[in-house]
């Protein structure tokens, strides 16, 4: 499988095409934009809380598949759950693109492991990134 | 001479090196053109058997640095058709030629109220000086607005270009369509009403014969880059009469004629705009790559890449389904297409182009007022030059086809 098609698989394409949790949000705790200057990517995250719960989520954004695909992807695998559990997948995330470590999702986040093809493609790692990176702001906050 | 292009592709050493497994097809030379052997060589021998600073050393190889370094002003001059070498500035790039304007000249000429008019067009670098020269100055920056295909629109030029216009700054050819602007008419209005006119060749003197005196430009700034050689070397030149008049920008080394404790006397130009040690190997370089395109001749370049413009145009058009910006007018435009996939991103056509060895731009390309105009985040630009060939446009349609397989569930249409 080339490099491409084994990036580019029917989960990546199926994020892209039915981003999940897309959308604005009108009453929220959490708020942030994030945008990579240089190809003019950009996610905006909102989230609502229940205590530590993540009891609502969705994005809005622009640009690439591998930006958009994995902004759904986040926003998929983090509802209903708590800051703690977002900060750990955000570690596991960002190690596997940023730190070359092996994943070890959870069954139901599956779904990120089609972006660690992203790794061959060094220029493509900052869309992957973008939406955790926005989330680590805002819940940094 | 006549144009020989399998002689031309041999003197580019990386043309025939592979990317990703793939035979090189590089179709990026808007960013940054390929460098020639000779361009190579004349880099190496400076720094194995000539290296010295210049202007300063009474040594021997000092001395021989600084004829090659000035020689190349003289060629330089030639070129570009100007009077004579001292209108030659080095600069780094043609973003520090502007700037360059912008604050020297800029900022003793420009006061609260002055226009400044350019292009919606624009690349950011004749963009963002005027902005902050703008701002600092509280002037005001208008466009000259684009017609659909990405001509200008000059039907209200003179509206525009009002007396209250100090500077018209525009592209001669746009790095995103490839846009061959109608200069004529601007300089001839901005003349009227006593406006200076700088345009960014940047694009342009790589692909199109050029004669800063025959087409009047008061300012005109380049890189050498683009035109085979090497980075960190820009060219501004100007008439004499203003660069006279211009005072430094930057203060230090070789710019200065008497420096006390509390205040200095400058030098004579060019060195006034020239501080500090410059890009030395990278100018004598650039002398080698003026040669080159010489030897080759500014006219047959921009006869090889009309043809091969004209080739892409029309495979790309048959392939169906791109979205092709620009001006189908060829004696408008110069070798550069931008398109795009509806539905697919600008950056994913990019990286499955790279596996298949083809390097093309993909973005926004700097000139984000143009991408706002169009409505679309970026575009795909594939650029040719001199050593591009048919083979090089048959392989990005193989490429395409290929963005068609993974992305058609997503396509739009």
């Amino acid at each position: 499988m080339s490099l491409s098609d084994s990036l580019y698989q029917e989960v990546l394409l199926d994020h892209y095409q039915n981003p999940r949790h897309h959308g604005k949000m009108e009453h929220f705790h959490l708020h942030q934009e994030g945008v990579n200057p240089l190809c003019g990517d950009e996610v905006e995250l909102f989230l609502k809380l229940n205590g530590d719960i993540i009891s609502e989520i969705s994005f809005v954004g622009k640009g690439c598949s591998i930006s958009q695909a994995s902004a759904s992807m986040l926003t998929d695998c983090l509802y209903g759950k708590t800051i703690a559990e977002a900060k750990s997948l955000l570690q596991e995330f960002k190690g596997m693109l940023l730190e070359d470590k092996v994943p070890n999702f959870s069954e139901e986040y599956e779904d990120l492991e089609s972006m660690e093809a992203v790794k061959k493609i060094p220029a493509r790692i900052k869309c992957a990134t973008l939406a955790w990176n926005t989330l680590e702001k805002a819940i940094g906050k | 001479m006549s144009f020989d292009l399998e002689k031309i592709r041999g003197d580019f050493p990386i043309l025939s090196t592979q990317m990703n497994g793939k035979p090189l097809v590089f179709l990026d030379s808007a960013a940054s053109s390929q460098k020639p052997k000779s361009v190579i060589d004349t880099i190496r021998k400076y720094y194995e058997a000539e290296n010295a600073n210049i202007h300063r050393g009474v040594y021997y190889l000092s001395q021989k640095a600084t004829e090659k370094y000035e020689m190349t002003r003289i060629k330089t001059s030639r070129f570009i058709g100007a009077a004579c070498a001292k209108v030659v500035i080095f600069t780094r790039n043609t973003t520090e030629s502007i700037n360059l304007v912008a604050q020297s000249w800029g900022r003793t000429n420009i006061h609260e109220g002055d226009e400044i008019v350019l292009t919606e067009l624009e690349h950011h670098s004749n963009l963002v000086p005027w902005q902050m020269l703008a701002q600092e100055k509280q002037a005001v920056l208008k466009f000259i607005p684009l017609n659909q295909d990405s001509t200008l629109d000059l039907t209200n030029l003179d509206e525009i270009i009002t007396e209250r216009v100090k500077l018209v700054a525009l592209a001669q050819m746009s790095n995103v369509t490839g846009t061959i602007h109608d200069l004529s008419a601007i300089i001839r209005r901005a003349r009227e009403v006593g406006a200076k006119v700088l345009i960014d060749g940047a694009q342009g003197i790589c692909h199109l014969p050029t004669n800063v005196q025959k087409e009047d430009f008061d300012f005109y700034a380049f890189s050498a880059h683009k035109m085979l050689g090497p980075t960190g070397v820009g060219i501004l030149y100007a008439k004499e009469e203003i660069l006279d008049t211009m005072p430094p920008w930057m203060g230090g080394g070789d710019m200065i004629s008497k420096v006390w404790k509390d205040k200095s006397t400058y030098a004579d130009l060019p060195a006034r705009l020239e501080a500090g040690t410059p890009n030395i190997s990278g100018v004598i370089g650039f002398g080698a790559a003026l040669e080159y395109l010489e030897s080759v001749g500014m006219q047959e370049i921009r006869n090889h890449e009309l043809e091969l413009l004209q080739y892409a145009l029309d495979r790309l058009e048959d392939f169906g389904g791109l979205e092709l910006y620009g001006t189908n007018d060829l004696s408008k435009r110069g070798g550069v297409i931008s398109f795009n996939f509806p539905g697919v991103h600008p950056h994913d056509v990019g990286s499955i182009l790279d596996e298949e060895g083809i390097a093309i731009r993909v973005g926004h390309h700097c000139a984000q007022p143009f991408m706002d105009f169009k409505g679309i985040a970026g575009t795909c630009r594939a650029s040719f030059y001199l050593y591009n060939t048919k083979e090089d446009v048959d392989s990005l349609l193989v490429g395409l086809k290929k963005v068609k397989e993974i992305f058609g569930r997503v396509l739009k249409r």
